[in-house]
């Protein structure tokens, strides 16, 4: 099967604020980046994995995890993974700054 | 170091970690491998979460940064399937390998699994750990009716549990009484009796021979032919010895891993503690025994002299609301036995203790079970009974459990193990003053949790004059600190704290940068000390406020505007009328709060919808002032005394956007009719001839709880005094989150009434609630003004590719 790695463009750097979400739509994905306080910056499926889904752009985040929204779920940034007692994971994207861009890489 | 390797993160297990860090904290390097993705939580509370008491965050023992401050390996997810004795290392199913020089096997027990034809089909289920859990609740949500195999302990705890859920439940029994292990025939039916008031449906006498339906269980088959439909089936007859992995080692089983008095096994350095190791051909199934033998094994494994392990007599009770039992010992008469019984029909009470050579071998309450404890002790100390009287037969309701006449030797905490003596001996050497403390310190309380009341009583005694009550209860806010919300108060009034950051920052919270739970509370304690000087964070409020609409399980918002006092005209009418029309609203609805809500809003349409409305936010999402329902009262209605429209709108006018521990809802009726049901509301009004009646802390969500009067007033004026100050007093000394039905019940409304009577307390409440009330603007209004707002909160950046 043909594989094709996309690199897009989605945001400048400067433009995504601290600790907050941005949510993003590339055709029908939901996007949502969060830059955190060490100035990473993560990209995350915008879909909570709890069973009833939900949004996670607006969750509050705290050190290198977002807490979704709508269940409280603790979800890890850097590797998707939903924190104990739950389970889950939501799908991560690699993320690649360049000047002032962020680029998504979809695979 | 010593290498120690547990395989197991179970309840017996971890606690004998724990014993060995207290008594060797440097001696072992130490790896764990639990087969399930949690770390190590308490078992005994699946019950309590089946029941809707608490939830799967608050059962945690042990949370993951106590494996890492205490420097233990985890791997959580990972099993281990092979144990090489002979090259002492442990293979896991990842394949992952680790040397051990003691191993310690605690792999608990499994559900035990009828092995009938349909056993595997979807929808059948033990009752073990979360993911059954997990399971039930799931299918609850879904399906109808459950079926519960087993009407002993864990059997009725899952069906009662499953009522709760909303499930119509019948409980399948083998025999002709219920817990017929642990009760007589006369404790048996009592039982039975109250648990079929409370819904439950009994088939007893029925064996199951098969399990029915297509992959997904249907119905069950008896033996005599009969059949029952079923949507989910939960097996609860019994539990199986985790012995696979040992077994297959070489290891000595026989129905659990063999051990002697020491815990060991019949290979040198491994040994077994928990429901999966055998002592003296007995497997125990509770957690006083296990704990027990944690505590042999932990000297035994650090090399000091200990006690052996000899058994144990367990005494259990049963978990669900309504039912007092408890039972101990042998239950059944064999010639030799003496019974002593109280038997109080009317009342369901229900006593007998029965003896062998005067000294009690057996203990059945049900009703009642003041006096358990101090049987419990006679009977494991092997008293001598002749010449004491063992029912106090008159007002036995104060009998017994009196903190200040207990002997010190009397088990408080069963499952741990703890005395009374321990518990006031570690508060007064360690100066303990809260439950959380002595829980700490002494373990009491912290498996099933009903010794806490009297571990608190117990706290109360020994305190004597320096016990304070209220702070007694203090628990920490949260996982990320220690400190309770009085602690969290006062150090930002003494150290001058002004931000979120700040706060977490000087008073060391671990986790740096807080969590959903300390967030949204120390922004609010902020704003409440510092009245209008506060600059509120936003990013720190809960998703709601944050965004100033209601967040729905799609992703999607509502927007419900103000209409004060519920009431509208036809010009606001149309313009929510267009408003939906335009946006194309999907829903809209009356809400409960006498206004109109609009529902599956996208977020990016928000400020464009509050834009053409409006009209000001009826924070339907907040903790703050959410509704004044009124009557049509004096101005329509032939039996008002009183302008209850009037009086709703200047209430909701002054406190709107005022932020509160909870959300605060009013209601205000003209005569006692209360057609707008202020006796169920935070605080409500109710007008008689010359004034008004002002009730407090209702509730009609999900403790249902009538208003109490606070007073009755003349004035308008009165009204708004009494109001403010009530509101306030609630303000400053609840806790976060702390609804005012649930803060009222623990501060006293007799307390209350005595703070509001002094005129001065209220003068000053009043002057700091008016102060507060100065610093609010209206939020939507806000949004739309403010582009930086709009772009963080309520833009969605669409991206096209290939261009
Ligand atoms: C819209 C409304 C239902 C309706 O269609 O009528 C509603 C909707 C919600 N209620 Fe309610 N409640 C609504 C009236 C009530 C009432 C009746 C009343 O106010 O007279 C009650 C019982 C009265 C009471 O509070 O004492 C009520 C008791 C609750 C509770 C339980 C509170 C408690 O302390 O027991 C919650 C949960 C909570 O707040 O933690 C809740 C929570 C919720 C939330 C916010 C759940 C959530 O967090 O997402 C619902 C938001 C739905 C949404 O998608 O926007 N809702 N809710 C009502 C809005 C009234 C309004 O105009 O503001
Ligand atoms: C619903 C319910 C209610 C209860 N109520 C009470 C009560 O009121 N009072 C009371 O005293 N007791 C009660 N109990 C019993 C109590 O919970 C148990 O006795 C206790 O948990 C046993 O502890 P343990 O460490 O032996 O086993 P567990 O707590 O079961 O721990 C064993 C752990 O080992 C793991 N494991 C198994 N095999 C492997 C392997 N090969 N590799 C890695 N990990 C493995 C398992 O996944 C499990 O997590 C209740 C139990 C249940 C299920
Ligand atoms: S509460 Fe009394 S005054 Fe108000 S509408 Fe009902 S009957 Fe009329
Ligand atoms: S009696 Fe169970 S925790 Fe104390």
């Amino acid at each position: 099967m043909l594989q094709t790695i996309t690199r897009i463009p989605v945001a400048h750097y400067s433009n995504v604020k601290m600790r907050s979400g941005y949510s993003i739509k590339i055709d029908n994905k939901e996007i949502a980046l969060f830059k955190l306080t060490n100035g990473k910056v993560y990209a995350i499926e915008n879909r909570s994995p709890h069973p009833k889904g939900g949004v996670l752009s607006e969750g509050l985040i705290s050190g290198e995890y977002v807490y979704c929204p709508v269940y409280d779920w603790k979800i890890s940034l850097a590797d998707g993974k939903v924190q104990s007692p739950d389970v889950g994971q939501v799908r991560t994207f690699k993320v690649e700054l360049e000047n002032d861009i962020i680029f998504i890489i979809l695979e | 170091m010593k290498k120690l390797v547990m395989i197991g993160n179970g309840m017996a297990g971890v606690r004998t970690i724990e014993e060995i860090l207290k008594l060797a904290p440097e001696q072992f390097e130490i790896t764990i491998f639990g087969q399930e993705p949690h770390p190590n939580y308490n078992r005994i509370k699946l019950s309590n979460i089946l029941q809707g008491d608490t939830s799967f965050d608050e059962i945690i023992i042990n949370p993951l940064d106590w494996y890492k401050e205490n420097n233990i390996q985890l791997f959580t997810g990972e099993a281990i399937v092979k144990i090489d004795v002979e090259g002492k290392r442990v293979i896991s199913d990842q394949g992952r390998e680790v040397d051990f020089d003691e191993l310690i096997i605690a792999t608990g027990s499994n559900s035990f699994i009828l092995p009938i034809p349909g056993a595997e089909k979807i929808g059948v289920t033990g009752f073990r750990d979360i993911h059954d859990c997990e399971m039930m609740i799931k299918s609850a949500e879904q399906y109808k009716k459950a079926v519960v195999i087993g009407g002993g302990l864990l059997g009725l705890e899952a069906a009662r549990g499953l009522l709760n859920l909303g499930m119509k439940v019948d409980v399948v029994h083998l025999m002709p009484n219920l817990m017929e292990r642990q009760l007589d025939s006369i404790a048996s039916s009592l039982l039975k009796a109250e648990l079929e008031s409370q819904g439950m449906n009994f088939l007893m006498e029925k064996e199951t021979v098969e399990i029915l339906g297509g992959e997904r269980v249907t119905g069950l088959r008896f033996k005599d032919g009969s059949e029952v439909e079923a949507d989910l089936v939960v097996m609860a007859i019994g539990i199986k010895s985790n012995t696979k992995a040992a077994k297959s080692s070489g290891i000595y089983v026989n129905r659990g891993i063999v051990v002697n008095d020491f815990m060991e096994t019949s290979v040198p350095s491994v040994y077994a503690v928990g429901e999966c190791a055998e002592h003296r051909e007995i497997v125990y199934g509770l957690v006083a025994p296990l704990y027990e033998q944690g505590k042999v094994l932990a000297n035994r494994i650090c090399g000091l002299t200990a006690e052996p392990y000899t058994g144990s007599v367990t005494g259990t009770q049963l978990k669900v609301a309504g039912v007092d039992l408890f039972s101990a010992g042998e239950i059944f008469d064999d010639g030799q036995t003496k019974s002593i019984m109280v038997y109080n029909e009317f009342e369901g009470i229900y006593k007998r203790v029965l003896t062998r050579n005067n000294r009690i071998v057996g203990i059945v309450m049900y009703g009642d079970t003041k006096e358990s404890t101090k049987l419990f002790r006679m009977l494991t100390k092997k008293e001598d009974i002749t010449g004491t009287s063992i029912f106090q037969t008159e007002c036995s309701a104060e009998s017994g459990g009196d903190a200040a006449s207990m002997p010190n030797d009397e088990l408080v905490c069963g499952c741990n193990g703890v005395t009374k003596g321990a518990i006031v001996e570690a508060i007064k050497t360690q100066g303990l003053t809260t439950l959380d403390q002595v829980s700490h310190c002494t373990n009491a309380g912290r498996s099933c949790g009903r010794c806490k009341p009297m571990v608190s009583q117990i706290l109360a005694h020994t305190l004597g004059d320096q016990f304070d009550a209220a702070a007694s209860q203090k628990t920490s806010i949260c996982g990320c600190t220690t400190i309770s919300r009085e602690e969290l108060v006062e150090e930002i009034k003494a150290k001058g704290l002004t931000s979120v950051k700040e706060v977490m920052n000087v008073l060391e919270w671990n986790n740096e940068e807080g969590c959903t739970k300390c967030r949204p509370a120390i922004n609010y304690y902020l704003g409440m000390i510092y009245m209008d000087e506060y600059k509120d964070e936003r990013d720190s409020r809960l998703v709601n406020e944050k965004m100033h609409a209601n967040i729905q399980k799609d992703g999607t918002y509502s927007v419900v505007p103000r209409m004060y006092g519920g009431v509208t005209t036809a010009a606001d009418l149309k313009k929510i009328a267009e408003v939906a029309e335009k946006y194309n609203i999907p829903l809209v609805k009356l809400t409960g709060g006498q206004r109109i809500g609009l529902f599956g809003v996208k977020k990016e349409d928000l400020p464009g919808m509050w834009e053409e409305l409006d009209m000001p936010s009826g924070y339907a999402y907040g903790k703050t002032l959410r509704t004044v329902k009124t009557c049509v009262g004096a101005q329509y209605c032939r039996y008002g005394t009183q302008d209850s429209m009037a009086l709703g709108i200047e209430l909701e006018k002054k406190f709107e956007r005022l932020d509160t521990p909870h959300k605060v809802k009013m209601g205000v009726s003209a005569c006692p009719r209360n057609c707008s049901e202020a006796g169920i509301k935070d605080i409500g009004f109710v007008g008689i001839d010359g004034g008004w009646e002002i009730y407090v802390a209702g509730n009609g969500g999900v403790d249902l709880r009538p208003g109490d009067l606070l007073c009755t007033v003349k004035t308008t004026e009165e009204v708004m005094e009494v109001t403010g100050a009530y509101l306030q007093y609630y303000r400053e000394t609840a806790n976060y989150l702390e609804r005012t039905s649930k803060w009222v019940e623990r501060v006293g409304l007799e307390h209350v009434r005595e703070v509001l009577a002094n005129e001065e307390t209220r003068k000053a409440l009043n002057e700091r609630m008016d102060k507060t009330l100065k610093k609010y603007s209206e939020p939507w209004n806000e949004a739309i003004q403010s582009e930086e707002i709009k772009d963080k909160y309520y833009t969605k950046h669409t991206v096209k590719v290939g261009e």
